[in-house]
């Protein structure tokens, strides 16, 4: 590790996205040889959870079981030994939102469960629970940089622990009024498995340091959905893997601060 | 594992603003919990209410970020020259080689609450001065802080319910480990609202008395609010004696509930071994450990066996939530800071409002305040959705 850079390994993608169903599928349309098809996310019902648990969750929920347990599979691990570090701007926008229209009421009873699903970790929580994971998880917050925090989080844990982590980027749309002001477009969860050492399952090796360069656009209609979404952020990052070749992008992360990622695939 | 410093360290509650008021409050054995005046709440609860956080006005050109969250917060960068270490570190090390990691559970979403007071009662529309950026966002206490003291390096908002800021230790050793970093602001800020007053009615984990950590007859916590940061740098060679050393994280997931603890406190088990491990320290090491102690009845039971079985039943130990309230995302780092006024002044703080310790926790709870040179003390920080924290503290000498 030289000064201020990191060098790890991935070794699982998984996504959920609009017109983005897992990994397999996105592929091509990252690549650009298949066109991107704007339909709204597919959430599949989180059948790891128990039947109680199932009906009250929401779609921070669903998205980060979806595509953390695609990584975790394609990398060969079980998700319930692997640390995980959960990274979203908003969490549950709608169940904010209830919150917030209740306590503006006369009568102010928020339901218990709407309460304990508003925490930002909840989705790190219900992990736990459908997963059995019972390692470290950690849940950030960076606003339009949050997978740029969480990827800096789950890297540096990797190395400095010596052991592979599970990243899960997420976010969902807020229902108006909140909408309007923080428009977020589509629910979307990027989930990487990061490993400190080459090993059989690595697919590509990254360096990553702090940079002062613009973030990469994409080209064609992907560009809305990067700017649409803060865990979209990852998108060029996803191409670069989609793609295969060695590459160099930089990514949104602080006002101050870009993220500069040198990918070099592993097979 | 190059052992960390706090080189500089405050806290704010409602013990009062910088670590003076706080060990003066802390050795007298008074706390600061009053029945609940807050806003408009009208709860039969007592709360930590930090006086006066709305006169603290931000700093100009940060209006953006406007909010009660960032206004603690400002107040506790305000006291014991935090401010001006920070700025020393920054000559010391540049403003790219520091990071800010801060924990927080609910930012400024008092302000979003009490925008919702005012939509547009045709549209439903909130009004144009709602800010999401500067106050309602998770980030916004980081972004806050990072601009007011000009830091840019990392930056992240830990928001694991009451675990946040023992967590942001972790990630900053972590960083510095990993040398991202040659400093970290770390911390907390969290603040009154009515998300969490509500709330935690709404599950019946409140107290109608002031909370009464590990007493047979505890009924709940109080909430309260506070502002607690640490600048954490790789420790110098020649260390003064005195000097306050971050020897260990540990980090953990229940994996069972989102709201109610283990009930064997397995997670607590789990964070609290790896700290030990991760310090290189034994059980019979620590002289004392500041617990999470929210006085809910399962929290603590399950903090209890936990506790009992890591560090057996002889370590004094209590839970300062009696005097300051359970502060929730600002916990860890408060507890941290006033682990470091206990190391640094050579006493055990004892618990207040608890009059029975409960006879089926094997847990030494102390009552009064204990004088004892301490050398290494551990501190506790658990959270909803199951996530677990601890931290061991040292002095150097």
């Amino acid at each position: 590790m030289s000064h201020g850079t990191l060098t790890g390994f991935v070794t699982g993608i998984g996504i959920l996205g609009p017109g983005l169903n897992g990994w397999p599928d996105s592929r091509p349309v990252l690549c650009g040889s298949v066109p991107w098809t704007d339909a709204p996310t597919q959430l599949p019902p989180p059948q790891q959870l128990p039947a109680a648990e199932r009906r009250r969750v929401g779609p921070s929920v669903k998205l980060t079981l979806a595509a953390g347990l695609e990584a975790v599979a394609q990398a060969g691990l079980e998700a319930a030994a692997l640390p995980a570090v959960f990274s979203s701007s908003g969490g549950d926008g709608q169940n904010c939102h209830e919150i917030c229209e209740v306590l503006a009421s006369t009568e102010r009873q928020i339901s218990p469960t709407r309460f304990h699903n508003s925490v930002h970790n909840a989705a790190s929580g219900y992990w736990g629970i459908a997963t059995g994971a019972t390692a470290a998880s950690n849940a950030l917050c960076a606003h339009d940089g949050s997978f740029g925090a969480g990827f800096l989080e789950s890297l540096t844990q990797a190395l400095v622990g010596d052991t592979s982590v599970l990243l899960l980027a997420y976010d969902s749309p807020y229902p108006q009024p909140i909408h309007q002001f923080r428009p977020i477009s589509h629910a979307l969860c990027v989930a990487l498995v990061l490993s400190p050492a080459l090993g059989p399952a690595a697919r590509a090796r990254i360096t990553a340091h702090l940079s002062d360069e613009p973030p990469e656009a994409l080209t064609g209609p992907l560009e809305r959905l990067r700017t649409g979404v803060p865990a979209a952020r990852a998108l060029p990052l996803l191409a670069l893997l989609a793609a295969g070749v060695p590459g160099r992008t930089v990514l949104e992360y602080l006002p101050h601060a870009s993220l500069a990622l040198e990918v070099m695939p592993c097979r | 594992m190059r052992p960390v410093q706090l080189t500089a360290y405050t806290a704010t509650s409602c013990l009062g603003a910088g670590l003076a008021p706080t060990l003066a409050a802390l050795q007298a054995h008074a706390g600061g919990l009053k029945p609940c005046t807050f806003e408009t709440v009208r709860l039969p609860t007592y709360v930590g209410e930090v006086p006066d956080v709305d006169a603290h006005a931000l700093p100009p050109g940060l209006a953006d970020f406007d909010c009660r969250n960032n206004r603690l917060a400002w107040l506790a960068l305000a006291q014991d020259d935090l401010r001006a270490a920070v700025a020393r570190a920054v000559n010391r090390h540049g403003e790219r080689r520091i990071g800010v990691f801060l924990g927080t559970s609910t930012s400024g979403i008092l302000e979003s609450e009490l925008a919702y007071r005012r939509r547009d009662p045709r549209t439903g529309a909130l009004p144009p001065d709602f800010r999401y950026r500067g106050a309602h966002n998770t980030f916004s206490l980081a972004a806050f802080v990072g601009r007011a003291l000009g830091l840019e390096g990392p930056a992240s908002v830990v928001s694991s319910a009451c675990s946040s800021s023992a967590k942001v230790f972790a990630s900053a050793q972590r960083a510095l480990a990993a040398d991202l970093i040659d400093a970290a602001l770390v911390g907390g800020v969290d603040s009154l609202c009515l998300t969490t007053l509500y709330g935690f009615h709404s599950l019946q984990l409140v107290s109608a008395e002031p909370c009464r950590p590990f007493d047979r007859d505890r009924a709940g916590i109080s909430i309260g609010e506070a502002g607690a940061f640490a600048l954490l740098e790789r420790a110098a060679d020649d260390l003064d004696a005195q000097a306050i050393l971050l020897l260990g994280c540990g980090e953990s997931s229940d994996a069972h509930h989102m709201s109610a603890p283990h009930p064997e406190g397995r997670g607590a088990r789990d964070a609290m071994r790896q700290a030990l491990e991760d310090a290189h320290l034994r059980p019979a090491d620590i002289d004392y450990i500041n617990l999470h102690g929210t006085a809910t009845p399962s929290n603590d039971a399950a903090e209890g066996r936990a506790v009992a079985e890591v560090l057996g039943a002889q370590t004094p130990g209590s839970s300062t939530k009696g005097a300051t309230g359970h502060t929730l995302g600002a916990a860890g780092a408060l507890e941290a800071v006033i682990c470091a006024l206990a190391l640094r002044s050579g006493f055990a703080p004892g618990g207040l409002n608890t009059r029975t310790p409960d006879p089926a926790l094997r847990v030494n709870y102390l009552l009064e305040n204990r004088r004892a040179p301490l050398r290494r003390v551990m501190s506790n920080s658990f959270g909803f959705g199951g996530s677990n924290c601890s931290l061991i503290l040292g002095r150097a000498g």
